[in-house]
């Protein structure tokens, strides 16, 4: 994949993921923000840190940027992916208009209902079901994002992940990578 | 070129006190800080530049610690979050009273007591205006990026050294936990036992054919002690005359002067935007070290300003030290947010319509 020409002016994401404790929401946005450290980009990544990482919701807030990333808390987000409902109930609001709005349908009883941003359904449990492997969930919603806005390169995820994870889990890039193709195809054209 | 790394503001704090090649860290955990002592712990320092990491039976051990090793000569450190560096008070005013360099780092959380694990800027008062008894100041510096994180543990020891002061990096759980691109210092060796000894003719390092060194803050006489007084005053007028930093943005063209520090500046820099697109011209002031507050430098980026507002995670602290600095000649009013809360950039602007726009 070649994304590097789809953003010939200086780029801005601001990303939120939010989903439950767990769910990997926190590292899936180290993962993107390490990606974006490998593409020279600036980057800021904003946990919720404290009780809520043990079993509560989580977000966090990645700002990948060609130039100087000013706040680190915002309260529009280009991109929300939400993982569960009081995630959705949260932030749907808080995409600027235009912008999009991926979420996992597992457990969703009220979808979104704006008009003015894109809204992407994924069935991202389903699928970590297919690849017999709960653990890629959040590497599936990742793949789905990139897929959506290729903000960066599958090349640089899996370079990041090579970086960052130890020498003995290099083994698991590759079941990485699958995830990250399998979230990609559950976004429909 | 040196590697660009990804990392918390807590972590760079404890990768930026290792390559200077410092002695020691004596710490407490407690939420939002821990990364601190768990960046040293798996660091190992002790197997490579033969730092001492100890975690203390609590924070009056940790800081009584730093005190003995700063008497040393040696470059030590702490870390601590609100609670803890109330317990530390006591201490922090004896290293200041003795007169020797230390580095004591704040990443404060929502209080009073207890309190929250969440970002608060409400330890401006402790940090700068005393904190313990006495008549005496800590060079307070204040981050507000990661890469900050990291040069101000150097920065803060050069000061420290160079002054014989305590210096306080004055964090918040937004600096501290969050993940920014930095560039770490080349590694430092730490200094041998004939280094500190040439650098801290005053360390208590074995009196080996020199009169005896003595490190106390005690002293009975009064008027020795008014004189001792008297020195400190002296150094402090110094640090002032020199070492007074701030980070002025857009401050020529605006109309109105926002002024906040660390985690807060940064979302300052969001509303300055927003606003930009309203058409309202707002400046910032980022004290960078609030003691020695940079009032002069503040007065004259207001000078042709309508009005001023100091945003901060507390009830009003700092606005008080922007008001001296302009002499109340300029409308300064405040918003903050308190016990763990951070307003967003939008919330901020509003306030400042509200405040200075919306009610003519």
């Amino acid at each position: 994949m070649n994304n590097k020409h789809s953003f010939p002016s200086t780029m801005k994401e601001e990303i939120i993921i939010a989903g439950f404790g767990g769910q990997g929401v926190l590292s899936m946005g180290k993962i993107l923000a390490y990606s974006g450290l490998m593409e020279d980009k600036e980057v800021t990544w904003m946990p919720s840190y404290g009780p809520e990482q043990r079993g509560g919701t989580a977000n966090v807030t990645v700002i990948l940027s060609d130039e100087r990333i000013s706040s680190p808390i915002l309260n529009a987000y280009d991109v929300a992916v939400v993982l569960n409902q009081q995630s959705l109930d949260r932030f749907e609001s808080k995409v600027k208009p235009g912008g999009v709005l991926i979420y996992d349908s597992y457990g969703i009883h009220t979808p979104p209902q704006r008009t003015d941003i894109k809204v992407y359904q994924i069935n991202a449990m389903e699928a970590t079901f297919e690849l017999k492997n709960t653990k890629a969930f959040n590497m599936i919603v990742l793949g789905a994002l990139l897929k959506v806005k290729p903000m960066v390169t599958i090349d640089s995820v899996l370079r990041g992940l090579k970086k960052t994870l130890p020498e003995r889990h290099h083994n698991l890039i590759p079941m990485n990578e699958e995830a990250l193709r399998r979230g990609m195809a559950l976004i429909e054209e | 070129m040196e590697e660009v790394r990804l990392m918390k503001g807590n972590e760079a704090l404890a990768h930026a006190a290792i390559r200077y090649g410092a002695d020691g860290y004596f710490g407490y955990p407690i939420t939002p800080q821990s990364e601190v002592l768990e960046t040293l712990e798996a660091e190992m320092p002790w197997e490579t530049t033969g730092m001492v990491v100890l975690q203390a039976e609590s924070e009056v051990a940790a800081i009584n610690m730093v005190y003995a090793g700063a008497a040393c000569g040696k470059a030590v450190f702490t870390s601590s979050s609100s609670p803890g560096v109330s317990l530390m008070q006591e201490g922090i005013s004896y290293i200041a009273a003795s007169e020797l360099p230390a580095l004591i780092i704040n990443v404060m959380r929502g209080g009073p007591g207890l309190g929250t694990i969440h970002p608060s800027q409400a330890d401006y008062f402790q940090a700068c205006k005393g904190g313990g008894h006495g008549d005496y100041h800590c060079i307070v510096l204040a981050p507000s990026s990661v890469q900050e994180m990291c040069d101000f543990v150097g920065l803060g020891w050069d000061l420290a050294f160079k002054y014989r002061t305590p210096a306080m990096i004055l964090a918040d759980g937004v600096v501290g936990q969050m993940m920014e691109k930095v560039i770490l210092p080349e590694q430092r060796q730490r200094r041998t036992e004939e280094e500190v000894r040439r650098q801290c003719p005053w360390a208590t390092t074995g009196k080996k054919g020199r009169k005896q060194n003595v490190v106390t803050s005690l002293e009975l006489d009064d008027d020795r002690m008014e004189q001792n007084n008297l020195r400190f005053q002296r150094t402090y007028r110094e640090i002032e005359k020199h070492e007074t930093r701030i980070e002025l943005l857009n401050t020529d063209h605006c109309d109105y002067l926002l002024v906040a520090f660390g985690s807060m500046a940064r979302i300052c820099q969001k509303v300055m935007e927003l606003a930009a697109e309203k058409g309202i011209k707002l400046g910032l002031a980022r004290p960078i070290t609030l003691w020695p507050f940079p009032a002069q430098q503040i007065a004259e980026a207001a000078r042709h300003c309508k009005g001023i507002l100091v945003v901060e995670l507390d009830a009003g602290q700092m606005i008080e030290d922007v008001k001296l600095a302009v002499n109340c000649s300029i409308d300064v009013q405040h918003y903050g947010r308190m016990g763990g809360n951070v307003p967003s950039p939008d919330e901020v602007l509003n306030a400042f319509e509200n405040l200075f726009i919306n009610k003519k």
